[in-house]
C-alpha cells in the first residue's frame, strides 16, 4: 500500500484492480523463496496431507510398488524362458522361482513382472480416453446448457444404456486388437458415460457461481471458461474417477483376456490365467496349476485395492482447508476455520 | 412434455442409435463382418469352379445377416431393422446353422433368470447394508463395514465366481460344475427339475449378488447418513415410534430414492457380468452363445446377441423410468434451465 498516493477525488495513481499488490510482492521476495514456497505448496503440503491419511499412504505405497514392478522391476528381473524350471513347480519351494513354475516351466514371478507394462499401458489409455472424452461432453453439456445439452446428454445416455462388456465384446470381435493401448481404449467405452454424467451435475451447480458469471461477463469465450475457470475445480474429481477408470479397465481387459475374447501374443495377468484355466485345469484341480491362476488374481485384486484406497483418500488432499493447515508458508491469520476436520 | 412421453421416447431414440451402431460396425467398417463373409463365400465359390455372381452373392450375404450389401446404406439400413422389429429375422448362425433369433430366444429366459435374481438380491443387501452403516455412523461397525466393502469391492466379480466354482463345486461337490438344468430331469413343473435349476443357477446368482453388493453400500451409507441428520427423523424419534418403523419407512425409503440412477445403471451392468459368469459356470444363456460367437468369429450371432442384448436393457430400464413415479410422486416437475 505504501507505494500508492491517495489523490484528491479518493482513487489512486496506480491502477489496481488485479493483483498489483501480489506483483509487488513477487518482485520483493528473493527467486530462491519463491522456488521452496512453491515447492511447499504444489509438492511436499500434498505429500504431507497424503501422508497423514492412512489410506492415501498404503494405497500410495501399493501404487508405487506396482509402477516400480512395471519399470525398474522388467529391468531387474529377467525375463521369463521355457523349460527354465521344472513344469508345474509348487510356490515358495525353490527360491530361484518364488512363486512356482506353469506348464512350460517358465516362473510364475517373472511373468508376473513381465507383464506389469502390458497392464499399466492398458490403464494409461483407458484413462487418458475416459478422461478426455468425459471432459469434454460432461463439461461443455453442463456449462452451455440447451440444444446442446439435450444432444450430448442424449448420447450419452445412448452409451450408459448400451450393455458395455456386448459391445466391447463385439468391437473386440471385428478389430482383434492386440496392442495394449488400443485394448484399453476400446474397453474404456464402457467408463467414459458415467464420469460424463457427473461432470455435468457438477458443472450445473459451478456454472451459477459468481466467478463464472463474472467472466462471462467481460467476454471470455467458452473454451477460455471451461478450460481455465471450470476444469481446475473439478480437476480433484476427474484425478479421483481416474483412479476409478483405471480399475474398471484392468478389470474389464483381465476378464476378457481370461474368457479368451482378445487374442495375445505376450502373456499379461489375465492370458495367465486363461492359460491356466484351459491348459493347468486350475479349476477343477487346483492343487497342481491353481497357484498359476492364484498369483495373477492376487495381482489384480492388489493393484485395485491400491488404487481405490489410493482416490478415497485422494479426498482430503484436495480439500483447500487441510492443505492450508499442513502448508509451512502459508501463514497462520490466512487459515480459515478448519473445524472438525 | 409428459415425464412419461419423454421417457419413452429416448428410450426408442436409444435404440434406435444403437441399431444404428451396430448397423456401422457390421457394413460399413472396412474389413468388418459383410465384407468378411462375403469374401469368404467368394472364395468358396471359386474353389467349387464356379464364377463369382454377384446377385447370388448378396441374396446369399442377406440369408446370413440380414444385410443386403447391394442395397444404398439407408435402405439397407431400414430393410435391416425392419426385419429384426417386426419378423425377428437376425440372419442365420454360421456356427450352430439355425436362425440365430431360435438360439438367442432359448438362451434368454436363463440369463433373465440369472440377472434378475442377481440384481435384486444385490441392491437388497446394498440397501440394507448401507443403511446399517449409515445408523451406526462412527462407531467400529461402521468403520470395519467401509474397510470390508473396500476390500470386495477391489476384488473383480470373476474372482468371486472361479472361486466358489473351484471349492464349492470341484473340492466339495456341493454344486454341480456347470451347465443350467440337470440332464436327468423333465423339463416342466415338477419339484426333481426346480430344485435341479435352483442348484445350477445358485453359484452364478450368488457370484452377481457380490458384484451388485460392493459397489453402492458406500453411496447409500453417503446418501443415508445424510437423511439421519434430518428434523423429520429426530421428531419420529421424539414421538415415540420404533427403530424398526424408524429405519424402514423414514430412513430406506427416502435415502433410496438417489440410488434408483444407480438401480437403472445396473441393469445395464448386470447383463455385462452375466455374460462372464455364464462362461465361468458354461450356464448356457444368451451371454455364453455371444461369447461362443465371438470367439468362433460367427458375426451374424454376436451382431444379433448385441442387438438382444441393447433391446432387453433398454426395456429394463424404461421398465424403472416409468415405474420411478410411483416412488417419487416430484418425477418429472424439474425445471428447465437458462441457455448460454
Amino acid at each position: 500500500m505504501s507505494e500508492k498516493t491517495p489523490k484528491s477525488d479518493g482513487g489512486v495513481t496506480q491502477e489496481s484492480i488485479f493483483g498489483t499488490d501480489e506483483e509487488v510482492e513477487r518482485r520483493r521476495t528473493p527467486p530462491a523463496e519463491r522456488a521452496r514456497r512453491a515447492f511447499d505448496l504444489y509438492i511436499a503440503t500434498p505429500f504431507r496431507v497424503a501422508w497423514s491419511d492412512w489410506r492415501t499412504r498404503i494405497g500410495g505405497i501399493g501404487v508405487f510398488l506396482y509402477l516400480m514392478m512395471g519399470t525398474v522391476g522388467v529391468w531387474l528381473v529377467p525375463a521369463p524362458q521355457i523349460n527354465e524350471g521344472p513344469y508345474y513347480l509348487d510356490p515358495f519351494v525353490d527360491w530361484s522361482m518364488p512363486l512356482g513354475t506353469d506348464n512350460l516351466g517358465r516362473g510364475v514371478f517373472k511373468t508376473l513382472v513381465h507383464s506389469t507394462p502390458a497392464m499399466m499401458k492398458m490403464a494409461l489409455a483407458g484413462i487418458v480416453f475416459t478422461v478426455g472424452v468425459a471432459v469434454l461432453v460432461g463439461m461443455i453439456a453442463g456449462y452451455k446448457g440447451g440444444v446442446i445439452d439435450t444432444l450430448l446428454m442424449t448420447l450419452t445416455d445412448v452409451f450408459i444404456t448400451l450393455p458395455g462388456l456386448p459391445l466391447i465384446i463385439v468391437l473386440a470381435a471385428i478389430f482383434s486388437p492386440e496392442d495394449p493401448f488400443i485394448v484399453g481404449t476400446i474397453i474404456a467405452i464402457d467408463q467414459w458415460p458415467r464420469l460424463a454424467r457427473m461432470l455435468r451435475s457438477q458443472v450445473l451447480a459451478l456454472r451459477e457461481e459468481d466467478f463464472v458469471e463474472a467472466a462471462r461477463s467481460i467476454g471470455l469465450s467458452t473454451p477460455t471458461i471451461v478450460g481455465q475457470e471450470l476444469v481446475p475445480k473439478v480437476a480433484p474429481f476427474v484425478l479421483i474417477s481416474a483412479a476409478g477408470a483405471a480399475v474398471g479397465v484392468i478389470f474389464q481387459s483381465v476378464a476378457l483376456y481370461f474368457i479368451g475374447v482378445l487374442p495375445f501374443k505376450s502373456l499379461n495377468w489375465g492370458v495367465m490365467m486363461q492359460l491356466a484355466y484351459t491348459q493347468g485345469n486350475a479349476i477343477s484341480a487346483p492343487g497342481r496349476a491353481g497357484h498359476w491362476l492364484l498369483f495373477p488374481l492376487l495381482a489384480i485384486s492388489g493393484v485395485s485395492f491400491a488404487l481405490i484406497l489410493f482416490s478415497q483418500g485422494l479426498d482430503r488432499v484436495f480439500n483447500p482447508r487441510l492443505l492450508a493447515r499442513h502448508s509451512k508458508t502459508v501463514p497462520e491469520d490466512e487459515q480459515e476455520d478448519t473445524g472438525g476436520l | 412434455m409428459n415425464y412419461y412421453i419423454r421417457r419413452t421416447v429416448q428410450a426408442v431414440v436409444t435404440f434406435v442409435v444403437g441399431m444404428f451402431l451396430t448397423f456401422s460396425l457390421y457394413r460399413l467398417v472396412p474389413g468388418g463382418p459383410v465384407e468378411m463373409i462375403m469374401a469368404e463365400r467368394v472364395q468358396r465359390m471359386q474353389q467349387r469352379g464356379n464364377t463369382v455372381n454377384t446377385q447370388k452373392l448378396h441374396e446369399m450375404t442377406e440369408q446370413l445377416t440380414g444385410i443386403n450389401p447391394g442395397k444404398p446404406i439407408p435402405v439397407a439400413f431400414f430393410e435391416w431393422l425392419r426385419d429384426i422389429v417386426l419378423y425377428q429375422d437376425f440372419g442365420e448362425s454360421i456356427l450352430f446353422q439355425d436362425p440365430v433369433f431360435d438360439i438367442l430366444f432359448r438362451g434368454m429366459p436363463w440369463s433373465i433368470f440369472l440377472s434378475v435374481y442377481g440384481l435384486l438380491l444385490g441392491f437388497t443387501a446394498t440397501i440394507a447394508v448401507g443403511v446399517f452403516m449409515a445408523w451406526h455412523e462412527g462407531t467400529k461397525i461402521d468403520s470395519g463395514l467401509t474397510v470390508f466393502i473396500l476390500v470386495m469391492r477391489s476384488i473383480p466379480y470373476y474372482v468371486a465366481a472361479i472361486v466358489m466354482l473351484s471349492v464349492l463345486a470341484f473340492q466339495w461337490g456341493l454344486f454341480p460344475t456347470g451347465g443350467r438344468a440337470p440332464p436327468a430331469a423333465t423339463p416342466g413343473f415338477n419339484l426333481d427339475f426346480m430344485i435341479g435349476i435352483t442348484r445350477h443357477a445358485a453359484l452364478p446368482i450368488v457370484s452377481q449378488f457380490i458384484v451388485g453388493f460392493a459397489g453402492g453400500a458406500i453411496g447409500m451409507r453417503a446418501l443415508s447418513v445424510r437423511v439421519v441428520g434430518a428434523d423429520y427423523l429426530r421428531s419420529a424419534r421424539l414421538r415415540g415410534l420404533g427403530t424398526n418403523r424408524i429405519l424402514s419407512r423414514y430412513l430406506t425409503r427416502n435415502s433410496i430414492l438417489p440410488l434408483y440412477t444407480g438401480f437403472m445403471m445396473g441393469i445395464a451392468g448386470m447383463f455385462s457380468s452375466s455374460v462372464i459368469t455364464e462362461r465361468i459356470f458354461q450356464y448356457h444363456g444368451a451371454g455364453w452363445f455371444l461369447l461362443e460367437a465371438a470367439v468362433n468369429q460367427d458375426y451374424p450371432l454376436v451382431m444379433a446377441a448385441f442387438v438382444f442384448f441393447s433391446g432387453i436393457t433398454v426395456l429394463g430400464i424404461l421398465f424403472a423410468d416409468l415405474t420411478y413415479g410411483l416412488i417419487d410422486p416430484r418425477a418429472g416437475t424439474g425445471g428447465s434451465r437458462e441457455s448460454f
